[in-house]
């Protein structure tokens, strides 16, 4: 077969630390071609390429992207789980999965994510504290090892493999595809309840006592704010609107389903951006104002409670030529005061830009990489040229190695190896499976080399 | 690698000695370097370089390296690379600014300095870059001097060798667009350093750290040229159209 590759410039969602790879577009039955015609900088699967830093990159080398389509996915009403290819998206999964009643088992903060890569980062949402992540939910999935072969793995066949895979960013095979449980739903709406948390000690108040209570939840804090009003925040939590609740007229469209696009941000964006202290101070006092200071049971979309930014295509570019990161850390509970520092840390730079967001994460699974470890995660992304970042990055860095908490690999875009070996213990086990099944070093990405996973 | 905010793993230095290259070096150091490389002739010579900029975590080596034989530096490139893998910035700042009345008296002088500063430059340029197209990053800090931008009586043949090298560098600056990686061209003034010790300052005049100030700063925001100090820029606007008779006879050593 003639494989047919491009030469692409390539970053992550953060558009930092960019590195050219010859990429192609591939089907499903043609990867092993590709594979082969790879040289000693090895291959990478990428998807949508929404890990914001350097995870789905892999300079020098090969990158390949898996063709799919929802249509193909099989749905199993019966036993209420789902089988897609790889490069399928969650969000061409959902319009045809949600008016048949179902929605996914875990989803981030944005749709545009393949089911591939939501196995490879594990990814976790607002359910996080109650189902777990991503990888709680696959039953199986095919993977394809450096040598070309197929297997088929999951959490009783061949198990090591199976949860080296989920959280393994991409570095033991190729996922091809997966079969996943579904959450049954009644309907398309959310019934959310709005707090308006004064600052960061009432939230964690909240969350601590609340939180089990939901299914969802999730936080979104101002770390421009400093002093008494430090963390002040906003927390939602709900749940799948049930059918009762809706009013007749309602309920005959109950599993109606149209995601929004509003705008797409143009390539066109001065170099310096639009995010910065001011802007971000504005946005952050009215976000914080529009919200009640307590709401029951109001209904949201499931694209406005779970993807806002999803209705702006691009909104990345707001950031200009420089880019963003987005600095993505979990400490264990009992770390509250260190949580609470690193918060002021960061409010005291001015460098957040309103993106900020605080969840309560519940058990870890299984995969060595995995990020989620019970505890909190925060996450803020920050314009990358801000003065002084990789300083005040590295002093957090310090912070989180010593409070026992850990970096999150789909979105570093920044840390260490150190901070990363700091971080999972398990990562020496989860080298020698990768070992096992790469010992020629296939599998490579600019995540990889740069923190030495492999 | 290098991470979202400019932070690199790997460095080396052409012209390991040379004060401004490794002002550059200690500049970039942050906690995520691993591992700096001097590359000079005599690598015993560079030893307390080595020692300044030691820190906790850091691989400071000093490796053999000669500009002039340009037979070598394939496989100086090849040894480099073996030994620490991808290359993150190589700053290439080695060069010889000799004496204009040695070069008079004896042409084999200014051929010396031609070749070192010039082919020598070239020729280790394009092995670093056909090896950063290889890995599909990387950047290259090329120290260019204003020197080169117009040529005067007192060092032309310096002058021109930074010239050349300087018109080169451009050119293949342009060539690595799309490539992943990229060339950056420094050009510094007068800089206060153990190449100029002794002679009168020219106006503007600089030090190796400044320099590597505004080098840092110009790679991160991805500049394809960096001025230092940045208003050499606007003088050398006027200088390069200044009447002949006029040049020849302005008093900067």
């Amino acid at each position: 077969m003639e494989t047919d590759f491009t030469t692409s410039r390539l970053t992550g969602w953060g558009q930092t630390s960019p590195s050219s790879a010859r990429t192609a577009e591939v089907s499903r039955g043609d990867v092993a071609a590709f594979i082969k015609d790879s040289n000693r900088r090895g291959v990478l699967m990428r998807g949508l390429g929404r890990s914001y830093g350097d995870a789905a990159q892999n300079a020098g080398g090969v990158v390949l992207t898996l063709k799919g389509s929802a249509q193909e996915a099989v749905l199993d009403v019966e036993a209420g789980t789902l089988t897609a290819g790889a490069g399928v998206s969650l969000h061409d999964l959902l319009k045809v999965i949600v008016p048949r009643g179902f929605f996914v088992p875990v989803t981030p903060g944005t749709r545009f994510v393949t089911v591939g890569g939501a196995v490879a980062s594990d990814i976790h949402g607002k359910n996080h504290h109650v189902e777990g992540s991503f990888g709680n939910h696959v039953r199986r999935l095919t993977l394809m090892l450096a040598d070309g072969t197929i297997h088929e793995i999951g959490p009783e066949q061949n198990p090591s493999l199976f949860w080296a895979t989920v959280g393994g960013m991409g570095l033991t095979g190729v996922i091809l595809d997966a079969t996943f449980a579904l959450i049954p739903i009644e309907t398309s709406l959310c019934t959310v309840n709005t707090i308006r948390c004064r600052n960061i000690d009432v939230l964690i108040e909240e969350m601590s006592h609340g939180d089990d209570d939901y299914r969802y939840s999730v936080a979104w804090a101002d770390l421009l704010a400093t002093g008494s009003r430090l963390g002040r925040s906003v927390l939602w939590r709900g749940d799948h609107t049930k059918l009762a609740e809706l009013s007749s007229k309602d309920a005959a469209n109950a599993l109606r389903y149209q995601p929004r696009h509003l705008a797409t941000v143009p390539p066109v964006v001065p170099s310096f951006g639009f995010v910065n202290k001011l802007s971000s101070t504005v946005f952050n006092e009215l976000w914080f104002r529009k919200e009640p200071r307590r709401k029951e049971g109001g209904h949201k979309s499931i694209p406005s409670y779970f993807h806002p930014l999803d209705a702006i295509g691009s909104w990345n570019r707001l950031y200009g030529a420089g880019g963003f990161l987005q600095y993505q850390f979990a400490l264990p509970f009992g770390r509250e005061d260190e949580l609470r520092q690193i918060i002021e840390k960061v409010a005291v730079s001015k460098t957040a830009s309103p993106l900020v967001v605080l969840k309560r994460f519940g058990a870890s699974n299984p995969a060595p990489l995995s990020f989620p470890m019970p505890g909190w995660t925060l996450t803020v992304d920050i314009p990358a040229r801000a003065e002084g970042l990789g300083i005040l990055l590295h002093t957090i860095d310090e912070m989180v190695m010593q409070s026992g908490g850990r970096h999150y690999l789909a979105k570093d875009a920044h840390t260490t190896p150190l901070a990363i070996s700091r971080g999972y213990p398990r990562l020496e086990e989860w080298k020698q499976i990768q070992r096992s099944v790469d010992p020629d070093r296939r599998w490579q990405s600019d995540l990889a080399r740069r923190l030495e996973l492999i | 690698m290098e991470n979202a905010v400019g932070e690199v793993q790997n460095i080396l230095v052409l012209g390991g000695r040379s004060e401004i290259g490794v002002a550059i070096a200690r500049e970039l150091v942050t906690p995520s370097t691993q591992r700096v490389t001097l590359a000079c002739r005599q690598p015993v010579e560079s030893r307390d370089v080595e020692a300044s900029l030691a820190r906790n975590g850091l691989r400071v080596e000093s490796v053999s390296f000669d500009a002039a034989d340009t037979a070598s530096h394939a496989g100086f490139v090849d040894n480099i690379v073996a030994g620490s893998g991808d290359l993150d910035v190589v700053i290439l700042a080695f060069g010889i600014l000799g004496s204009q009345e040695q070069c008079d008296d004896d042409a084999q002088s200014a051929v010396k300095i031609a070749h070192t500063n010039y082919t020598g430059a070239v020729s280790i340029a394009m092995e670093i870059t056909k090896r950063f197209r290889q890995q599909g990053h990387g950047r290259l800090i090329i120290l260019s001097s204003v020197a080169g931008e117009r040529t005067r009586k007192a060092n032309y043949v310096y002058g021109s060798t930074k010239a050349g090298l300087d018109a080169f560098a451009q050119g293949l600056s342009d060539a690595m667009v799309g490539s992943g990686a990229s060339v950056m061209i420094v050009r510094p003034g007068f800089v206060h350093s153990a190449m100029t010790t002794g002679m009168k300052a020219a106006p503007f005049s600089t030090t190796p750290d400044v320099v590597a100030k505004l080098t840092v700063k110009g790679l991160r925001a991805g500049k394809r040229i960096v001025w230092t100090p940045g208003i050499l820029r606007w003088v050398f606007m006027v200088m390069r159209h200044l009447p002949v008779a006029i040049w020849r006879r302005m008093p900067m050593g």
